[in-house]
């Protein structure tokens, strides 16, 4: 199974050289094997991806071919799924059972994907580490004294560390696109509202957005290809036609131009990182790409804007979890919960709004014109996905300002709701690297295009963690 | 002379009659079902749901907003209001608070006295909450059926003085939302709930208002209404005689022992901390599109009970009584169309419904109308011709005529009954007699 | 003190200990002098963005659709009579 991708899975089930019942028997020995150590799932389903394996290999003898079709995956436990314990990473709900499936739940399982279990984040998707679980921090896989980065931590991992050939995920400030690049996996954050939020645990509403971890750039594709589109339940996925994002995947990127933010290359940014970053850039103009600088002037102010936005509508989020209708009361909330409802609450109160909150609106549309002009210029935008490498376990846990700094490459897109795929760039003292290419509204195509011409010709993520 | 005057602003509450909820497709009919039997994940504030606003909830939002008098927002949104209690599954209201679909707006009671209308916006309702002695626990009991139903929230300016303008004011926005389809608006089964703000003015020519106010929740009848107002204006009176201010609160009306009491557990911090609603995209109008549902609006009862009066030629206060419901309203003016050609006019119509108290609903306005018809006594021939009748009869008859001048009364029947004939329709027979004898008499 | 922490949990329905209360309100301080740089920025006549599809009027037709059945919705709680029961919430009288 080393090395795996969706893609050669599929080739090998449709030739029937494997069945999705083995293949799901083989990941299911791997977690066994990894998670104690890695703590990548909070729950294992063997028993219903076994069910949901041999009925995949029912639709494959009678010839049907959907993306995901008995490919094993793994989901973020911020996803509903019902009859199967659902806890968002928090003790409140640690013996909760999801009452429905999320809709992109639905839309996996009736594509035939296998799911093999729930995985392991930072609780209600507060973190960039991982270590805020109420269950563990899971370990990056490559040096299991570091973070894997969050908050979805167990996905990522999952994906490199063999356990599944692609993990579900959110990014509302940066947890997929963080992570992947720590993870030396590929991560989308889709536009907002390109994969309905519909039955996935809300962390902040205007900025979450649904997206999944995979080991290449065409495997991501293929699984967008599933999840896209707009569904009755959510009012906020626009109805834009989903494309064959695999058609034109080998489109390169001649006479493509690329963004370079100037704001990004700063004091702060750890200068192996830089160089890697500016040794991508140029691989991608000696394959006939432009590289232009540009501005995106607010950039340095989009940690405030999204931090009193974001912990506002924590705050309004959170507030169902009572204890009432299901789950523990509010006594079971950790410090990170507590901070950020707080925070939101405080921000949102009489005499603050103005001052807080919309000032923070204002700003948004400030932070949402920097991209408008700067798209006029450029196709897409490259940047590193993090400022620093992963750092180790316990190394800012003391400090959550400090760990909120973490984000600052990652928030601008999701304030202004552009998609952001993350693809491996290389390893720096064996930690992996990697770099967001932002792209305009709806632009995923466009971002697999890049990301997928760099990883031909740079296969970064064949370098497996030693496990 | 009182030298307080009451200054009294209505919030009000109606249900609307739709078939699903205000964000989700749970049925709307809820009443009488089985505790927590019309819920969804949304509607029970499941982790990972959304609202999605009904569209037509929408609609009668703004057509009940087009009825007061209101100017429309044509740009609108939902807000969350933020606060914690167990009927309220998500620990906010999705609930309108800067930009309320309509604004500004006014009734006018039967004297012509106009009230304001402040806001007309839309929201959810919360669960239902029951008060229970459990095992010797006090327990409160909640039933979400209700959760997400929509409702229409109607603010008025502090423009009341006293009780009885208030029940009018009820018994207008009630017939108004009926004759709009949009809602039962019965009281006693919750579908229109009514929230006075209470407070004393000493100030003679009410500038300023008083610096306090007192809410009171939980009137459910609309004989409570009065009662509860008069209770509540002479307890603040009270204190305000002795020197004190009576405390900003709200208060409950316990209809078992006729008095408010303070409801000291809503008094926490309401600081609701409203934000726009972000899972739901704003709401957006054209001129015209209102303007077409101003249209469509159906003529209301003031004005279809002046109508009455000027078309039907009804007295205002059977105008009134036809125009109370507009199922009935409807009725009358299809029963006046139908009897135009049975001669049944509409004053007999009329007074057929009222003096009978016919129910609309059990007689169809075909019978209604055939049996005034039957009974009716219509004098339809006018006054020349009747006379050239009478005149024939009696040339046609002289036998008859001269028995009777002989003293035969009896005789009298049968020239009334060829009368009759040659009129061919139903007259009065009374009239008809005294004519003949009359011109008999003339002629002798 | 930037922030009464005991006035916020209060509103926010939150337990918060009264040995964490300092810490939570050093953390939240440093936090809210950060976010305060905001103040730097000009943004006299610039308005508000709250959502970022653009979309307006996504509703819904009132069509009612099966709700869920009472089991579903009740298993995980506690609960009276398929009602959900809660510590009495007191109405003076």
């Amino acid at each position: 199974m080393n090395n795996l991708t969706i893609k050669e899975a599929r080739r090998q089930l449709k030739a029937r050289e494997i069945s999705s019942v083995e293949l799901t028997k083989s990941y299911l020995e791997t977690i066994k094997k990894h998670n104690e150590q890695l703590n990548a799932f909070i729950t294992i389903t063997e028993k219903e991806a076994l069910a949901q394996a041999e009925e995949a290999d029912k639709r494959i003898a009678k010839d049907e071919s959907t993306p995901l079709l008995g490919i094993p995956i793994a989901l973020k436990d911020l996803y509903m799924t019902k009859d199967i314990k659902t806890t968002a990473g928090s003790r409140v709900l640690e013996n909760y059972i999801g009452q429905y499936d999320a809709t992109t739940v639905m839309l996996l399982k009736k594509a035939g994907a296998v799911i093999l279990g729930k995985t392991n984040l930072d609780a209600w998707a507060h973190g960039s580490s991982g270590e805020n679980s109420d269950f563990g921090p899971t370990k990056n896989p490559y040096n299991t004294e570091y973070v894997p980065g969050g908050s979805s931590s167990g996905s990522p991992v999952a994906v490199a560390a063999e356990m599944a050939l692609a993990a579900s995920g959110t990014d509302t400030g940066g947890s997929i696109r963080l992570p992947a690049s720590f993870c030396n996996v590929v991560g989308l954050k889709p536009t907002y509202g390109r994969v309905s939020r519909y039955g996935v645990i809300a962390m902040a509403s205007s900025l979450d957005s649904i997206g999944h971890f995979t080991k290449t750039v065409e495997d991501n594709a293929m699984y967008l290809q599933v999840t896209a589109g707009s569904y009755p339940h959510d009012g906020t996925t626009p109805p834009v036609s989903v494309p064959e994002y695999i058609k034109n995947i080998n489109a390169g990127v001649k006479g493509l131009k690329i963004g370079v933010p100037k704001e990004y290359f700063i004091e702060g940014l750890d200068p192996r990182i830089k160089e890697l970053t500016d040794k991508t850039l140029k691989w991608y103009e000696g394959q006939g790409a432009e590289l232009i600088e540009i501005s995106l002037p607010h950039t340095p102010y989009a940690i405030e804007v999204y931090y009193i936005i974001q912990t506002a509508e924590v705050s309004s989020n959170l507030a169902r979890y009572t204890g009432v209708r299901y789950g523990h009361d509010r006594r079971y909330l950790g410090d990170e919960a507590k901070r950020r409802i707080m925070l939101g609450t405080y921000v949102l109160s009489a005499g603050y709004y103005d001052a807080y909150y919309k000032k923070a609106m204002q700003v948004r549309t400030l932070l949402k014109k920097d991209f408008e002009e700067a798209f006029k210029k450029v196709n897409v935008i490259i940047t590193p996905a993090s400022p620093t490498l992963p750092w180790k376990l316990g190394e800012k846990t003391d400090d959550p300002l400090a760990m909120y700094l973490s984000d600052i490459f990652t928030v601008h897109a999701n304030l202004v709701g552009v998609p952001g795929l993350s693809v491996p760039m290389g390893f720096i003292n064996g930690l992996p690297v990697g770099m967001q290419i932002l792209g305009p509204h709806f632009s995923e195509e466009k971002l697999f295009q890049v990301g997928h011409a760099f990883e031909l010709a740079n296969p970064v993520w064949k370098e497996r963690p030693s496990l | 002379m009182s030298k307080y005057t009451p200054i009294i602003g209505l919030e009000v509450h109606v249900e609307l009659k739709t078939k699903s909820k205000m964000f989700c497709s749970c049925s709307a009919d809820y009443f009488g079902a089985e505790p927590n039997t019309h819920t969804c994940p949304v509607c029970l504030g499941l982790p990972g749901a959304l609202p999605v606003p009904n569209k037509t909830a929408i609609e009668w939002c703004i057509k009940i907003a087009l009825a007061l008098n209101c100017e429309i927002n044509l740009f609108s949104k939902f807000d969350r209001k933020n606060y914690f209690y167990p009927d309220l599954p998500k620990g906010y209201q999705i609930s309108q608070y800067d930009l309320p679909f309509g604004k500004n707006g006014h009734i006018t009671l039967k004297d012509g006295r106009r009230f304001g209308i402040t806001r007309v916006h839309m929201e959810e309702d919360t669960g239902k909450l029951m008060h229970q002695d459990i095992n010797g626990v006090r327990t409160s009991l909640v039933d979400f059926n209700r959760s997400s139903v929509p409702l229409v929230e109607i603010v008025t300016e502090p423009d009341f003085h006293n009780s009885a303008d208030v029940k009018e004011y009820l018994q207008s926005l009630q017939q108004i939302v009926r004759y709009l389809e949009v809602s039962n608006a019965n009281m006693d089964k919750g579908d229109m709930r009514l929230e006075p703000n209470i407070s004393l003015s000493t100030n003679p020519d009410l500038t300023k208002l008083p610096n306090y106010k007192v809410e009171v929740k939980n009137i459910n009848s609309f004989r409570f209404v009065e009662k509860a107002i008069e209770y509540e204006l002479k307890r603040q009176e009270k204190i305000l005689e002795s020197g004190q201010t009576p405390p900003q609160e709200t208060r409950g009306w316990n209809d078992v022992k006729n008095l408010t009491f303070s409801q000291r557990i809503k008094e926490e911090a309401n600081d609701y901390r409203y934000f726009p609603e972000p899972d739901i995209t704003p709401i957006t109008h054209t001129k015209e599109q209102i303007s077409t549902l101003r249209d469509s609006l159906p003529e209301l009862q003031d004005k279809k009970s002046i109508r009455f009066t000027n078309d039907h030629g009804l007295p205002i206060n059977d105008a009134e009584i036809l125009t109370r419901e507009k199922s009935l309203a409807d009725y009358f003016e299809k029963a006046v169309a139908h009897g135009a050609s049975y001669n049944v006019s509409s004053r007999q119509i009329a007074n057929a419904i009222i003096n009978k108290k016919l129910n609309h609903l059990e007689i169809t306005l075909e019978n209604l109308v055939s049996n005034i018809a039957k009974e009716a006594v219509i004098q339809t021939i006018d006054d020349s011709e009747l006379a050239s009748i009478i005149t024939k009869v009696l040339t046609d008859n002289p036998k008859a005529v001269e028995d009777y001048k002989a003293g035969k009364e009896s005789v009298i029947m049968f020239l009334v009954g060829q009368c009759m004939r040659a009129i061919g329709k139903k007259v009065n027979v009374q009239i008809i007699t005294n004519l003949i004898k009359n011109q008999i008499q003339k002629n002798a | 003190m930037k922030i009464n922490i005991p006035h916020i949990a209060k509103l926010a329905n939150l337990t918060i200990a009264k040995d964490q209360e300092s810490m939570f309100e050093t953390q939240l301080s440093s936090i809210l002098t950060y976010i305060e740089r905001l103040n730097e920025i000009d943004t006299t006549g610039v308005e508000e963005t709250s959502q970022v599809t653009g979309l307006e009027n996504v509703t819904r037709e009132d069509k009612s659709l099966p709700s869920m059945p009472q089991e579903d919705a009740i298993f995980q709680a506690t609960t009276y009579n398929s009602f959900f029961a809660v510590k009495g919430v007191f109405e003076n009288e």
